[in-house]
């Protein structure tokens, strides 16, 4: 039998997933990929929520998944955006290693 | 919900690749890993009775965001990264900060009561969620509706004028 923990174990490996990836890569564009499994593995855990609290109707929960709906057309966004910037900032440095970016390094 | 074993395979099969977006050392390996990730993602979804956020997920991730990403790495050109030095101790570093929020949330899972428990069957089948959703949608939540669209607006415009070439 599948439990909500499992779910919710799932999520937070795919969430560690991602965060170690922030954490470790310098390619800025595998930097952005890592936040969008972040996002998704918060995504997850919503819906295994929304799945776990059956209402009097008989219904999973649908409050949740307006939420997961939510997050995903921000989530859009964000990566428009954030690519928009990866080719404004390789124009003017020609690089995308976030090492070679230090002007503001203290 | 679906048989124990078909969950295990999609989890397995979006983690598995989940990791390799990290590893793969070629920026285009990393997104069609990436696609194969949002697809067991997307499989998770509908078993939990998700359907519509399951077809969500795969039009707007495996569909419209990973065309986004390959077509800027195409336009962009990158190449494989050159090995470069690895700095030993911000690696160490970020993998015991990320294991270290692993352990937390797990223990966090062990902790909870109903974490244990299994998934109740529901007595209709949720065929019609695309309704439910709608209607939540364009009543509790009408208003962050009209603000998602706005902000969507703004991300419209900025990257219009992110990308443009500069005249001066």
């Amino acid at each position: 039998m599948v439990t909500l923990g499992d779910y919710l174990l799932v999520s937070a490996l795919l969430f560690t997933i991602g965060f170690a990836g922030a954490m470790l890569r310098r390619n800025i564009i595998i930097i952005l990929m890592s936040l969008e499994l972040m996002l998704n593995a918060a995504n997850l855990s919503l819906v295994a929520f929304s799945r776990f609290h059956v209402d009097r109707a008989g219904l999973p929960n649908y409050n949740a998944q307006v939420f997961v709906f939510f997050i995903i057309t921000v989530a859009a966004a964000e990566v428009a955006v954030g690519l928009a910037l990866i080719v404004a900032l390789y124009r003017s440095r020609q690089t995308t290693h976030v090492e070679d970016i230090n002007t503001l390094k203290f | 919900m679906m048989p124990p074993w078909l969950f295990w395979i999609f989890a397995l099969l979006m983690l598995v690749f989940g990791a390799a977006v990290v590893i793969n050392r070629n920026p285009v390996a990393s997104a069609l890993s990436l696609v194969v990730s949002f697809l067991g993602l997307s499989a998770l979804f509908m078993s939990l009775d998700a359907f519509f956020i399951g077809i969500i997920q795969v039009l707007v991730y495996a569909g419209a965001v990973m065309v986004l990403f390959l077509f800027i790495i195409m336009l962009l050109d990158l190449r494989a990264e050159k090995l470069r030095r690895i700095n030993w101790i911000t690696s160490a570093g970020g993998i015991a900060v990320a294991l270290a929020f692993f352990v937390q949330v797990s223990y966090v899972v062990g902790h909870l009561k109903s974490a244990s428990q299994g998934f109740l069957p529901l007595p209709k089948s949720t065929g019609d969620d695309v309704r439910n959703i709608g209607l939540l949608l364009f009543t509790n939540y009408n208003l962050p509706f009209q603000i998602i669209g706005v902000l969507v607006l703004v991300a419209t415009v900025g990257v219009i004028v992110l990308s443009r070439k500069e005249t001066r």
